[in-house]
């Protein structure tokens, strides 16, 4: 769900003040003070590992999305705005408004009352131990992968907006977040995601309000993009009829089907990352509402990230231009365009707060990405594999230690990417190679109870693998886009979209299969995993308007009305 | 979700709130009475001081309604 930033030519875009370096020194001492005073409250495994399960739903939900927020999601999302229009949006509605609904009200109440610790345990539970460890190991792996690439790119990104020094930038933000979630473990983490959520908004919001005076409003701004490009920058469906139509070069199918569905509900509501911080809700209503909550922030997002960059078509006297080109250029590349678009409207103070923002976005997702790595490394490959019996103390300890252990693994690949650049390009690729099979198999666990051990390890490999081999297929002979893809002139993003649409199909028919001719678990055992076998609490006695459902159909009818707006 | 004696999650976003608030807003006054050689866009509309305003007014509220009362007492 983060696109790949790739930024060439160092050149120092704004000049911080005095103000601004207190502002960001103010945020680093705030954070580590927040683990610190939480490292008290962070004692037992639960503590540790699930915040003791006593968080509101609010803070659940801002967490969860704070998570995802991190500031390649800013950035990378700001430039693929300037790229492609208001097509970016995709990535914050139809690819991510159902699937967190859906979670919420469909899925919460299995992880909920299953009392897993992770996805992988859930599998466990439901799959087995096959299955568990194939998705923890393959999750763990891409873990520490993604965290050390987003503490690479901040390193990137702040040596060109700031001319700090990368080494300076990948230790100091990398320790203060492996401090602060060693001392507090998920809670400290959750308390500084809700933080790094607000400074988020609070320093990114004025580049819209300002932009949108700057162009005039809505109207002036739309027909000053249509002018500066064209009319396919500002319709969301409209043009999505043919790959040659539109400036993503994808098929409105690829984006309901493969966008919307695979890698959208794949990532929203199997990707421990961001469910983590939902098994750590108090009760069970709250566990629902919390995704329904991030759902209702997650569709305003757009206007903190993908309105700076159609504001930057409109309003920059100067364009844009690929990485490459850029660096040839000496020009600016599509992907600084929040940096300049900050620096044009934020002066000294602002600029602080908008840099902090940068910087909360980065840290909210590596530390996100650590923890869960630290829960999954510790109850479901060490605990699973390696030591079963040791005392609560013992686990906790190896999960602090697995905190550091993960975040310098994740230096070592920041350092890694530095010498070997082009495997930036490959994330994307990577993440959905993982992703969307094991949508498959969590979800026909939860919904189908005829869905057997074998069936689940079998669908899960066999899609993971597939995947992986259209990948591979690809990356030899490029000419095979036209078959995966279903167009030559489809984009990488939309091979991603189109390779997890058929690894999930591959998944779901082999873990269909291998169940029809495998003997199912016994109904009895599969209580509180499975949907229709599973005692759910009645909302009977609870108003509506405290009910997870209606929220959702509230946050659903808006969602609609949106995409309708700006079809 | 939080115990008498702990503060709440609000109290320290109210802090965060508070001190950027003070001194975005200090940093607007200054630039108001020294206006610098080259501003930014939309200077005219000294963002710097409205915004620093509202986030100084947002924290001042969350720092007393979340005050860790009981904490303090012990």
């Amino acid at each position: 769900m983060t696109p790949t930033l790739a930024l060439a030519v160092p050149s120092r875009l704004v000049k911080l003040a005095p103000v601004d370096l207190i502002i960001i020194v103010f945020y680093f001492a705030l954070v580590l003070a927040i683990g610190f005073y939480l490292k008290r409250r962070a004692s037992t495994g639960e503590d540790f590992f699930l915040a003791g399960r006593e968080m509101t739903a609010w803070i659940a939900g801002l967490s969860f999305l704070s998570a995802n927020l991190g500031a390649l999601e800013l950035m990378g999302w700001a430039s693929s705005a300037y790229e492609y229009g208001i097509l970016a949006t995709h990535a914050y509605w139809i690819a991510a408004i159902p699937a967190m609904l859906f979670l919420g009200v469909f899925m919460m109440p299995f992880y909920y009352i299953s009392k897993t610790h992770s996805v992988p345990g859930y599998l466990k539970l439901r799959f087995g131990e096959s299955s568990r460890s194939l998705s923890a190991i393959s999750f763990a792996f891409m873990t520490v992968l993604m965290s050390g690439i987003n503490m690479y790119s901040m390193a990137l990104v702040l040596k060109i907006v700031l001319g700090w020094n990368m080494n300076f930038s990948i230790w100091i933000s990398a320790l203060t977040v492996g401090i602060y979630v060693a001392l507090g473990g998920l809670r400290s983490a959750i308390f500084n995601e809700v933080l790094q959520f607000v400074l988020i908004w609070a320093g990114a919001l004025l580049i819209p309000i300002l932009g949108l005076i700057e162009a005039g409003g809505w109207g002036p701004l739309k027909a000053q993009i249509i002018h500066n490009t064209s009319v396919e920058y500002v319709h969301l469906w409209r043009y999505l009829g043919s790959f040659s139509t539109n400036p993503e070069g994808i098929h409105w199918t690829g984006v309901l089907f493969g966008q919307g569905l695979v890698i959208s509900f794949g990532y929203w509501t199997t990707d421990f990352l961001v469910v983590q911080r939902l098994l750590a809700a108090k009760d069970l209503r709250a566990a629902k509402m919390a995704p329904i909550i991030g759902a209702a922030f997650k569709m305003f997002v757009p206007f903190i990230v993908i309105l700076p960059g159609l504001l930057a078509l409109a309003v920059l006297p100067f364009k844009l231009t690929g990485a490459s080109v850029a660096a040839a250029t000496g020009g600016h590349s599509y992907n600084e365009v929040l940096p300049l678009m900050l620096a044009r409207y934020c002066g000294p103070g602002l600029l602080g707060l908008g840099v902090t923002a940068l910087i909360a976005g980065f840290m909210s997702g590596m530390a996100g990405n650590v923890s869960a790595f630290s829960t999954v490394w510790t109850y479901d490959i060490y605990r699973a594999l390696i030591r079963k019996d040791a005392s609560d103390a013992h686990y906790v300890s190896m999960g602090r230690w697995c905190t550091i252990l993960g975040v310098l693994i994740s230096i070592g690949t920041a350092y890694f990417v530095m010498q070997f650049f082009s495997i930036m390009d490959y994330v994307q690729a990577l993440f959905s190679i993982f992703i969307a099979p094991l949508f498959g198999t969590v979800i026909l666990g939860m919904f189908w109870k005829r869905a057997t051990a074998a069936g689940g390890f079998w669908g899960l490999l066999t899609g993971t693998i597939s995947a992986a081999a259209m990948f591979a297929w690809i990356e030899v002979n490029p000419a095979a886009v036209r078959y995966v893809a279903l167009s030559s002139h489809a984009s990488p993003m939309a091979a991603d979209m189109y390779r997890a649409l058929w690894s999930w199909i591959v998944c779901v028919v082999v873990t269909i299969a291998v169940s029809l001719f495998t003997r199912p678990k016994p109904v009895a055992a599969l209580n509180g995993l499975v949907y229709g076998e599973t005692d759910i609490p009645s909302e009977g006695n609870v108003a509506f308007y405290h009910r997870p459902a209606f929220w959702a159909v509230i946050v659903g009818l808006v969602f609609v009305a949106l995409n309708v707006i700006f079809w | 979700m939080e115990s008498k004696d702990s503060i709440s999650i609000w109290f320290f976003i109210g802090i965060s709130l508070l001190v950027n608030g003070v001194l975005i807003l200090g940093a607007g006054i200054y630039e108001l009475v020294h206006p610098p050689e080259n501003p930014v866009v939309l200077f005219r509309l000294h963002a710097s001081i409205w915004w620093g305003a509202l986030l100084l007014i947002t924290g001042v509220f969350y720092c007393y309604r979340f005050l860790p009362r009981g904490a303090w007492r012990k």
